[in-house]
């Protein structure tokens, strides 16, 4: 297999080169971090003051973790470390509390994201011969823009379709050739049982690889995908807190996602004890980012687990090897690739009135994506007899949800009394989907 | 003159409409006219019974929602056109009909149905002045 590289040099650097470099960063992002009013607290308690008091990529054990929660808390501008006047980008999330998170980016902060996707798309084979068809969000959520950067950087032909419109998707690869899809393995599966619908046989398309990302997907998926579509399919990973998508890719030997460690440095923790994972041990997946200026962020807890393969991969990069996300810490779902908190649907559902104190998240597969399905007991005081109230009620509740978390249940009401009491702890959240 | 009808939420489960049924029969309520307002998963009951105040009451006991609404009950005609007569004359008079129902049984040769208005009050007016018989609360007890 002749292997194809974006950078090279950076790429293949011996291990010791690679920390040196990671050493060198981390000082200057440590140096970065002092300028905001977090991490000036959080750090001085450990005594770190000044870059030079990290020596070694030993003394990053120094630094606590950083969570999500300070992230928060930190809302809007505590983790800023520059001046609004080098702010290029904002990308936030929603947040549980109504407390969103936010990561801003310079200039250079964008160029570094994109120069990783780059290497990403080289890194599969793929490069600017391909017509990518892009598939993911685009807007507030990091996955559109991302690789769209990237492979207009690689000089691919670039169609900013966004997601959703089956109908459209297929047009379009069919019109245009499209030969690389960036896509969740759910709707690249739902967009084969649509195939048919629309009379576009496979030997209409020109396709060749997909980058399919976003959602927790096993081995067998990819299997599926590739036999169903005649195409290579790559796992990708990444989080707005790291940037976004870019941050480990598989390459063509398709056995695990290079971490470009250049730009993070990757670490496996137990996340009871905080202990630090060795290579080969599954644990929760903590990064640090070297590379933004804009929101340092050290030591970030994903609430990934995964773990670092061992060995040196075929290709003959040095950097190390993330496995598939094996799942999370906390009671996060991901829904078609979206992510949701069972708290962030309480504290939407909580806020009508009309509805009682019962409620269950249900999660089915409705063919290849996933369907989510509120079922909430009215409230019998609230009660009229009409069933326009009804309808405005189911109405209200799905356009709130939309609204605040961007995703767009079935909503179902049912009688006081008949769903499921707990006693203790609720079990409200009831997924249907097969285990991946 | 008003009379109250009962709206029960129902979900679409098995048996539910059986056990609305079960309740009233067991505490001797009849039932006088019914329809069923339905959804893919839930429906809406509603009755007029003879014992109304009573009637809601045991569905509350028994868990059901259960909601009092103020219909009105009218003699209509039982011959073709008549009931066409009777909304010309809402129509005319621009009352707008919610929605409405027949009754499982009747006392003349007149045939009875239950109308849901926006507004009863004017409803009543103007039907009574259009020489439209109105259905009393004693009437439905005596049916």
């Amino acid at each position: 297999m002749e292997v194809r590289f974006w950078n090279k040099e950076i790429e293949t650097l011996d291990r010791p080169a690679l920390e040196q470099l990671q050493l060198k960063r981390l000082r200057e992002t440590v140096g970065y971090a002092l300028q905001t009013h977090f991490y000036k607290n959080r750090l001085a308690k450990t005594g770190i003051t000044s870059p030079e008091d990290i020596k070694t990529l030993a003394d990053l054990k120094k630094i606590p973790y950083t969570t999500k929660d300070d992230m928060r808390e930190s809302y809007p501008r505590g983790l800023l470390a520059v001046s609004s006047d080098e702010v290029v980008r904002i990308h936030t999330s929603s947040g549980t509390t109504g407390l969103p998170t936010v990561i801003y980016y310079t200039r250079e902060d964008l160029d570094n994201w994109t120069e990783n996707l780059a290497r990403c798309i080289i890194a599969t084979g793929a490069g600017r011969a391909d017509v990518f068809q892009n598939m993911m969000s685009y807007g507030m959520f990091t996955g559109g823009l991302g690789l769209h950067y990237g492979a207009e950087k690689v000089g691919m032909t670039v169609i900013p379709i966004g997601g959703g419109n089956t109908k459209r998707q297929i047009q379009l690869m069919k019109d245009f050739g499209t030969t690389v899809l960036h896509i969740t393995p759910s709707y690249l599966l739902h967009i084969h049982d649509k195939l048919a619908e629309v009379e576009v046989k496979l030997s209409d398309l020109a396709l060749k690889r997909a980058f399919i990302g976003a959602e927790p997907h096993s081995e067998n998926t990819r299997k599926k995908i590739e036999d169903l579509f005649h195409i290579d399919a790559y796992n990708s990973y990444g989080l707005s807190e790291m940037n976004g998508p870019g941050v480990a890719f598989e390459c063509e030997y398709k056995n695990g996602m290079h971490t470009w460690e250049d730009g993070y440095i990757m670490e496996i923790i137990d996340p009871k004890t905080g202990a630090v994972l060795s290579e080969e041990m599954e644990g929760e997946i903590v990064f640090t980012n070297l590379i933004r200026r804009a929101t340092p962020l050290l030591r970030y807890r994903t609430r990934d687990l995964g773990y670092i393969i061992k060995g040196a991969c075929p290709c003959g990069r040095t950097h190390r090897r993330l496995s598939r996300i094996t799942g999370r810490t906390d009671d996060m779902l991901i829904v078609n690739g979206v992510n949701v908190f069972p708290s962030q649907i309480e504290e939407v559902i909580m806020r009508i009135p009309q509805v009682g104190t019962n409620y269950q998240i249900h999660l089915e597969k409705d063919g290849a994506l996933d369907k989510l399905i509120i079922k909430v007991e009215i409230y019998s005081k609230l009660f009229h007899g009409e069933m326009s109230e009804l309808d405005n009620l189911k109405r209200k509740i799905k356009e709130d949800l939309r609204a605040s978390i961007i995703i767009n249940p079935q909503v179902e009401l049912h009688e006081p009394g008949s769903l499921p009491v707990f006693e203790g702890k609720a079990k409200r959240v009831v997924d249907n989907r097969p285990k991946f | 003159m008003k009379i109250s009808q009962i709206s029960i939420f129902l979900e679409n489960r098995k048996g539910r409409l059986y056990e609305v049924c079960s309740v009233l029969g067991a505490n001797k309520i009849n039932i006088r006219a019914l329809t069923i307002a339905e959804t893919e998963e839930f429906g809406i009951l509603r009755i007029v019974v003879d014992k109304a105040q009573e009637a809601v009451k045991v569905l509350k006991d028994n868990g059901f929602i259960a909601h009092l609404t103020d219909i009105v009950a009218v003699e209509v005609s039982d011959e073709p056109g008549g009931l066409a007569k009777l909304l010309k004359t809402l129509n005319d008079n621009d009352i707008n009909v919610e929605y409405m129902y027949g009754f499982v049984e009747k006392a003349t040769d007149k045939a009875l149905m239950v109308f849901r208005f926006d507004d009863p009050d004017k409803a009543i007016a103007t039907l009574s002045q259009n020489g439209i018989r109105i259905i009393s609360v004693k009437d439905i007890e005596g049916l």
